[in-house]
């Protein structure tokens, strides 16, 4: 079978060709390249994509097909997918139909036949870039105009374009113990899925929710949820994380999340040149000395006060508006601060995915960490009642 | 956690020869963890008896012992070394069970040595069945798992043939037997019906040390994987890599089709793996470094049962750091002395650490090389025993551009799809020819056999569904045999297309289809040759990626590449002169690690070469860097010349012709481009007869083959021409002709008189070669000699009997000096292969007269031929006079035993050579001996014994008996030992220790010789009788021996039901210790004669001697196992003595 050629253009000019994957369309977005080997459907349907046109380096992508199970949200949110071998034919027990036909069925233009590598390498180079990716029209001078109008991903507000519209709720696995209120920022639905094997019954909360509309689920824990865009641009959730530490209401917060905490504590973010996007980055827990193999997702990082990106972070306390702060994760690949505790107030946040999908588990321990700071919070709380 | 500083001095153990389940990964893994330690500022002592391995040059350890690897003799090592830890992880199987052993008997501690990088308890928890059940069933626990006991098959630990049948009912046929302690599988297999249940667990009872066999529920059919982790002393784990096989559950994953990574696996599959594969890790309680854990996948419904675990380094860690780039080996030498993962860096990178997992962007895929046409007898049905001698791996862009090059690395008749006819198939008349070849197609699958993808695409392009199929092959995943039938498309779409144009020959290419499988579909386009030079005028051609381990996240700082049909390449162009090393491919019988050995060595002195006028000439840039850029070529994922670290660039590449042009041509240009001179050189004669034979055509084709010429090799192989290259230079030789039939066969034979040796042209490893006594024979071989051609003809050489062969390495530079590296008498008389007979160099019995002849011999052929780099000479001495017998222009198999018999490392002098240097300057700069050669040893030099080990053990005939032992003119032995000591006595009993396990010092000796046989006979068997052993013979034999007045028992021969007292049953019931068997009669009716004996012998694990000579040097090493006053002495100091200036 031959299929209808397509093009993908870069802002930089540079000029790829292969056939058209997915729906027949033209599509533009932020080029990022993901490394892992598996989990293409949990990429997919995962909302921290929304707007970008994920390249991925694996090059035989679709020969498990998709299933009911592993979508991470309500529908696919890539912006454009590149992928270089896609497959004929879907085999996996659990399959209940092809990639390609579920792309084509969400309306997902992508292209297939790419030197993913070589596009990667210069991704890699240069840095995330705009990108368009087009079936309809084979010119890339035209396409490469239309790129360069396409908005930017620094200073894109898209919480509310991933959010839920309506509260929901996830309960507990067997005896509940504890109500999380998580603010719905892009939630993958294996937060509260984790949370839940822990007893955890969670109130999955829209991106404008108030400190009033958390608190009024009756949570012992708020959760800030990963998701897209630039935190810079994140004025209400970071409001929000404040009051919630004005309270010493127990926070937790993955990626997104991550970067509220910490504008919430003072400190800024900035933009990676080309991002963590993965499922095989190695993080140092600073407590235990312990090394973790992770998944990432993240084009933005927290920037702190007088350390510049790349550079060592001293292993030190860091005096906020809220007490002291530790960086507890770091990516070792590149410095990146990838977890912040707080000391004084009961908070702390990674930038990577410990409720992985896809990924490897070896972060599991913070949703027991963080069930633990809820435990610690309302025993002591009841002793102070007592 | 940084380094620990207590540990000064490490003891390292090999693996030993290489055999069928452990080959020369164990040098690659050795070498990296030697290299490492000493980096590390570590004393280390390393004991292998291999002498053909890298890791026993001398530079890589300060104190090598070429012992054997037996409890006894690493004791020796220790008791004189006194180092303060051993590592055996890196050594396979062999290094693990020594270290067990030396545990057990006290030594470790008597001599207060510690085991790092594994610890007892945790080898016995992953080795013994029952207990890894248990910590399987725990880990699950800790996991979570709902049902924990269903993490392993259901099963039973037997210790008798009742326990045996008792269970196998209980569990239903077919069950799995797999006996405890054995390595590469030996002994197991499957049993489908209470006959094969018989016979397979009671020789797995036999060939576990401990006598005990797993009996347990079939996974047969399900998918197969496996996963390499490495975890640090801080219990950080990392997952290096994944490998899925293609073939399902039933086959040796060592004789699977792999791919890495697993294809067929969602994240939250492969997550289950990873954290139960993390979970028995801890359980087992690995110490540092690697492992390697495989598992089972039930296709309908995704359950994982766990299979087995090796808590070391493996063959397969070595595939996954060729695969990944990530050297598991090296890295598990730093974690046994104290570093923790996120301490080491990325080798790679350099900027990342090693406490990561490597992510992939192309398609590795292995391919397992068998040698069943040597076995004869052998049955080719693929089981859970390990029968593959080699294997290749492949790297691509996608699985079938993998699967394509992994195909054409193999170096069999068959180079990928459509480059053989299909078998024919008979169909009767009015019946559907095609539908009769897809129902044999498919029947055929339901064999796991060698070759089975072919088989595979045959049955889909003859209409075959995939589910048919997937059906038939016992679970072959679909997605795979949808790749298969993507090319079966892509097929059709070539032979249909009115012309190849450029989008579809590109399409072809991605797909990974090589010119030749192209040339078979395209009859018009001239061959493989017209498809090359249609493609380069379109501007086809490879681009050369990176192995990286990131996915091009981070630069990577490493010339490892593969090809592939993409946009973008990323070799980096050099200025520096450069020199291509084309390597020896799959390991084979013939064709093994002596060759890898031999190209390494070329790599380490181009590399450092200085860059004379002469050797630099035509480069015009002179004195950019030092030395040559080396560049290596090969496809074999466990040498050490496939380690990226070895030479300047590695191309991971097969080994075609098609191929290596194209590396040729993307580091020529590129390098010409960077303002160089390109590539000045490519190496052909180090890695046998794989690259030798794409000499002429290179040459031709523009490239540099530097050393001897292509036509000076052909001089050498082409019979008419070298029989007049001897007459001329007055060299005798036997008689002998040329035959392109069998009239004409027939013809020299009458002439020349039987008996004869008969052989193809070309072949390295005596393949097909067979000593022949009548017409009747002749004409037998003669049709089974399907190749035979004007352009592969058939030799026919009069054949000596009784007479001493002896093999020569000689050097031989432009001025045609000849520098005689070893002279090497052999042990069996002629007509036996050289590969498997032993020898002893110095030579043990000739005169000076016979010395000086072979030289002047050798001289007059190295100048005759134009030799120009190093040159192999067989001869045969008979009745005092010399023979030629052949003479090949390039390293041969005795390469490095004899640089490590004679401290003269003559790969590297040839390669320097090859390049221009002469004689005279090595010997100036002190590469080689200032004076004298290896015909020139002094009188006090050591006696080094090779020794071939052979893989009889391995086989069975389709109804399951041993098969035959007997040697012969045909190459079987699959490696080597050496054995060396200051007189023949003990450095032969040091060889056979090293091969076989010891010379028995008392027992019981069971002789049968043919009646030629019987009066050499004689002094051997007095003098075992004199030593203290019983004597039982067969009636002839028994009678000779008693008329000399040797004491004998006698035993019918031939096995008689109910019997306890025949041959066959003394030896399987343990009560013999050696065997002394030579054959009556000649030529197949030799074969027959003895052959119950032999293969009794092969069963029962026991010694078996085949030859008088044989018999007179076992002898010799059994009075010096008696008399106990064997030592252990380190390389290094022989080395010293040998190069001392006299």
């Amino acid at each position: 079978m031959k299929r209808r050629h397509a093009i993908l253009v870069l802002e930089d000019g540079r000029t790829f060709h292969g056939e058209a994957y997915g729906s027949v369309g033209e599509t533009f977005g932020e080029a990022v390249f993901n490394t892992g080997m598996t989990g293409y459907q949990e990429t997919l349907t995962d909302p921290s994509y929304h707007r970008q046109v994920v390249v991925q380096t694996a090059p035989h992508i679709g020969n498990t097909g998709v299933n009911a199970e592993d979508d991470e949200s309500r529908r696919i949110w890539v912006a454009g997918y590149v992928v270089r071998d896609p497959a004929r034919l879907s085999s996996n027990w659990r399959a209940t139909g092809g990639l390609e036909d579920r792309l084509a069925t969400e309306g997902v233009v992508g292209i297939s036949g790419v030197d993913t590598r070589a596009l990667t390498r210069h991704l890699r180079e240069r840095g995330a870039m705009r990108v368009g990716i087009s079936s309809v029209d084979d010119d890339p001078r035209a396409l490469l105009a239309r790129v360069r109008q396409s908005p930017q991903m620094l200073g894109a507000d898209l919480s509310a374009e991933v959010t839920t519209t309506a509260p929901y709720v996830v309960a507990a696995e067997g005896e509940h113990r504890f109500t999380v209120a998580a603010l719905d920022l892009g939630i993958k639905r294996n937060v509260p899925r984790r949370l839940a094997a822990r007893g955890v019954t969670t109130h999955v909360l829209p991106a404008n929710s108030t400190i009033e509309e958390l608190l009024a689920t009756g949570a012992d824990a708020v959760f800030f949820s990963p998701g897209p865009g630039d935190p810079a641009t994140a004025d209400g959730p970071v409001a929000l994380a404040r009051e919630v530490l004005r309270r010493e209401v127990p926070l937790f917060g993955i990626c997104f999340g991550s970067q509220i905490l910490g504008r919430a504590l003072g400190f800024g973010t900035y933009k990676l040149g080309y991002g963590h996007r993965g499922i095989n980055q190695p993080v140092l827990d600073r407590v235990t000395g312990k090394v973790e193999v992770t998944s990432h997702n993240h084009g933005f990082a927290v920037q702190l006060p007088g350390v510049q990106p790349g550079a060592v972070v001293p292993d030190q306390v860091i005096e906020t508006e809220f007490g002291g702060v530790q960086v507890s994760h770091l990516c070792l690949n590149d410095n990146v601060v990838e977890g912040l505790r707080a000391r004084d107030v009961p908070a702390f946040t990674v930038q990577y995915h410990p409720e992985a999908a896809a990924g490897p588990h070896d972060a599991d321990y913070l949703f027991d960490r963080f069930a633990e700071l809820i435990e610690g919070r309302t025993h002591s709380e009841g002793r102070t009642n007592a | 956690m940084p380094k620990r500083t207590d540990l000064k001095h490490i003891l390292v153990i090999g693996s030993g020869p290489i055999v069928i389940g452990q080959a020369c990964e164990f040098d690659y893994s050795g070498t990296q963890a030697c290299r490492v330690l000493r980096s590390e500022g570590i004393r280390v002592s390393l004991v292998n008896s291999n002498p053909a391995t890298i890791m026993t040059d001398p530079e890589f350890a300060d104190a090598t012992y070429v012992e054997p690897i037996t409890p006894e003799f690493v004791e020796l090592v220790i008791a004189k070394e006194r180092p303060d830890a051993v590592l055996p992880t890196l050594g396979g199987q062999t290094a693990l069970n020594t270290a067990v052993a030396l545990h057990e008997a006290g030594v470790l501690d008597k001599y207060g040595v510690e085991l790092i990088g594994a610890d007892i308890d945790a080898i016995r928890r992953g080795e013994d069945r029952q207990l890894f059940k248990e910590i399987v069933a725990k880990a699950g626990v800790r996991l979570g798992v709902e049902d924990p006991s269903g993490l392993v098959p259901r099963s039973r630990v037997c210790h008798s043939m009742d326990e045996v049948r008792e269970t196998a009912a209980e569990l239903g046929l077919p069950v799995v037997i797999r006996p405890s302690f054995t390595m590469g599988g030996l002994g197991s297999g499957m049993a489908h019906t209470d006959a094969d249940l018989e016979r397979i667990a009671g020789a797995g009872l036999a060939a576990s040390p401990v006598h005990e066999v797993l009996i347990e529920e079939s996974v047969l059919g399900w998918k197969e994987y496996e996963l390499e982790l490495m975890r640090d002393r801080h219990d950080n784990v990392v997952v290096v890599c994944s490998i899925e096989n293609i073939d399902p559950m039933g086959v040796h994953t060592g004789d699977s089709v792999t791919v890495a990574p697993a294809m067929t696996l969602t994240d939250r599959e492969y997550q289950r793996l990873r954290d139960l594969g993390i979970a028995v890790l801890r359980e087992v309680g690995v110490d540092t470094g690697g492992c390697n854990i495989q598992f089972a996948v039930n296709p309908a419904d995704g359950r994982i049962v766990v299979i087995e675990m090796n808590p070391r380094v493996s063959r397969s860690s070595a595939l996954a750091s060729k695969a990944t780039g990530f050297p598991i080996a090296k890295i598990a030498a730093k974690l046994a002395i104290g570093y923790t993962l996120d301490e080491i860096p990325n080798d790679i990178t350099l900027k990342t650490p090693a406490a990561f997992e490597p992510t992939l962007d192309y398609v590795v895929v292995k391919i397992p090389r068998f040698a069943f046409e040597k076995f004869p007898g052998a049955d080719p049905e693929l089981t859970t025993t390990m029968k593959s001698v080699g294997e290749a791996m492949s790297l691509g862009r996608n699985f079938t551009e993998a699967l394509n090059k992994a195909m054409r690395s193999m170096e069999t008749k068959e180079a990928g799809f459509w480059t053989v006819a299909d078998p024919a198939v008979a169909a009767g008349p009015g019946v559907d020819p095609a539908g009769v070849a897809k129902e044999s197609a498919l029947a055929a699958l339901r064999t796991p056999h060698d070759g089975r993808l072919y088989t595979v695409e045959r049955a889909l392009r003859l209409g075959a569904s995939i589910a048919e199929v997937s059906a038939a092959s016992g679970g072959i995943d679909p997605w795979f045999l949808d790749q298969i039938a993507a090319l079966v498309e892509l097929r059709a779409e070539i032979v249909a297309a009115p012309v190849l144009d450029a989008e579809l020959l590109r399409r072809a290419k991605r797909a990974g289809l090589s010119d030749r499988q192209l040339a078979a579909l395209r009859p018009e386009l001239a061959a493989e040759d017209g498809v090359r030079t249609l493609r380069h005028r379109l501007g086809i051609r490879p681009v050369y990626k990176t192995v990286d381990t990131c996915a091009a996240e981070f630069e990577a700082t490493t010339p490892y590449h593969y090809s592939s049909y993409d946009a973008e390449t990323e070799v980096v162009g050099s200025a520096r002169p450069k020199v291509l090393i084309l390597g020896s491919g799959p390991n084979r019988i013939g064709q093994g690690i002596e060759f890898d050995y031999s190209c390494v060595h070329a790599v380490q002195a181009l590399r450092s070469a200085p860059l004379g006028s002469a050797e630099a000439s035509g480069s015009g840039a002179g004195g950019v860097g030092s030395g040559f850029e080396t560049v290596m070529v090969n496809c074999n994922p466990e040498t050490v010349s496939t380690d990226y670290d070895t030479a300047d660039r590695l191309y991971f590449e097969p080994l075609t012709f098609e191929d290596v042009l194209e590396v040729w041509h993307a580091e020529d240009s590129s390098g010409r481009a960077a303002g160089g001179p390109g590539v000045v050189g490519v190496i052909v004669q180090l890695g046998g007869q794989t690259p030798l034979g794409l000499a002429q055509r290179l040459k031709d084709a523009g490239v540099p083959v530097v050393g001897t010429s292509p036509e000076s090799i052909h001089l050498a192989e082409e019979r008419g021409a070298f029989g007049s290259l001897l007459t001329r230079a007055g060299l005798r030789a036997p008689a002998h002709g040329t035959a392109t039939s069998y009239e004409e066969a027939k013809e020299i034979a009458d002439e020349i008189g039987y008996p004869v040796l008969v052989r193809p042209s070309y072949v390295l490893g005596g393949r097909g070669m067979e000593i022949v006594y009548d017409d009747v024979t002749l004409r037998d071989y003669i049709g089974r000699a399907t190749d035979i051609s004007p352009d592969h003809p058939v030799l026919v050489d009069r054949f000596l009997d009784d007479a001493i062969e002896i093999d020569v390495d000689a050097l031989c530079d432009a001025d045609g000096e000849v520098y005689l590296g070893g002279i090497m008498e052999h042990i069996e008389e002629a007509g036996i292969h050289s590969g498997d007979s032993s020898c002893a160099l110095p030579p043990i019995t000739l005169a000076s007269s016979h010395v000086a002849q072979v030289r002047r011999y050798t001289e007059a052929i190295a100048r005759g031929v134009g030799v120009r780099g190093l040159l192999n000479v067989q001869y045969a001495l008979k009745d005092d006079a010399l023979y030629v017998l052949e003479a090949n222009p390039r390293a041969s198999r005795t390469v490095p035993f004899v640089s490590k018999a004679t401290a003269v490392p003559l790969a590297k002098a040839a390669a320097r050579i090859a390049l221009g240097a002469t004689i005279a300057e090595l010997r100036a700069e002190g590469l080689l001996p200032a004076t004298g050669d290896g015909g020139s040893l002094p009188p006090d030099a050591p006696i080094a014994v090779k020794e071939a080990v052979l893989p009889f053990k391995r086989f069975r005939t389709p109804a399951g008996k041993g098969v035959d032992s007997l040697l012969g003119p045909e190459m079987k032995s699959t490696g080597e030992v050496m054995g060396i000591d200051t007189a023949f006595g003990p450095a032969f009993a040091k060889s056979q220790s090293a091969a076989y396990g010891s010379l028995p010092t008392e027992g019981k000796i069971f002789v049968s010789v043919a009646n030629r046989d019987k009066r050499g006979m004689i002094f051997p068997v007095k003098r075992l009788a004199d030593l203290g052993f019983e004597i039982v013979a067969t009636s002839g034999t028994a009678e000779v021996l008693r008329r000399h007045g040797i004491a004998c028992e006698q035993a019918p021969k031939h096995y008689e039901a109910g019997s306890d007292d025949d041959a066959v049953s003394l030896i399987l019931s343990g009560r013999v210790a050696l065997v002394i068997n030579t054959p009556q009669g000649s030529g197949a009716s030799a074969r027959s004669d003895g052959y119950e004996i032999r293969s009794a012998a092969v069963t029962a694990d026991i010694p078996c001697i085949t030859t008088v000579p044989g018999a007179a040097a076992a002898v010799m090493g059994i009075e010096a196992r008696i008399r106990g006053d064997m030592q252990v002495r380190p390389l290094q100091d022989l080395h010293a003595t040998l190069r001392a200036p006299r």
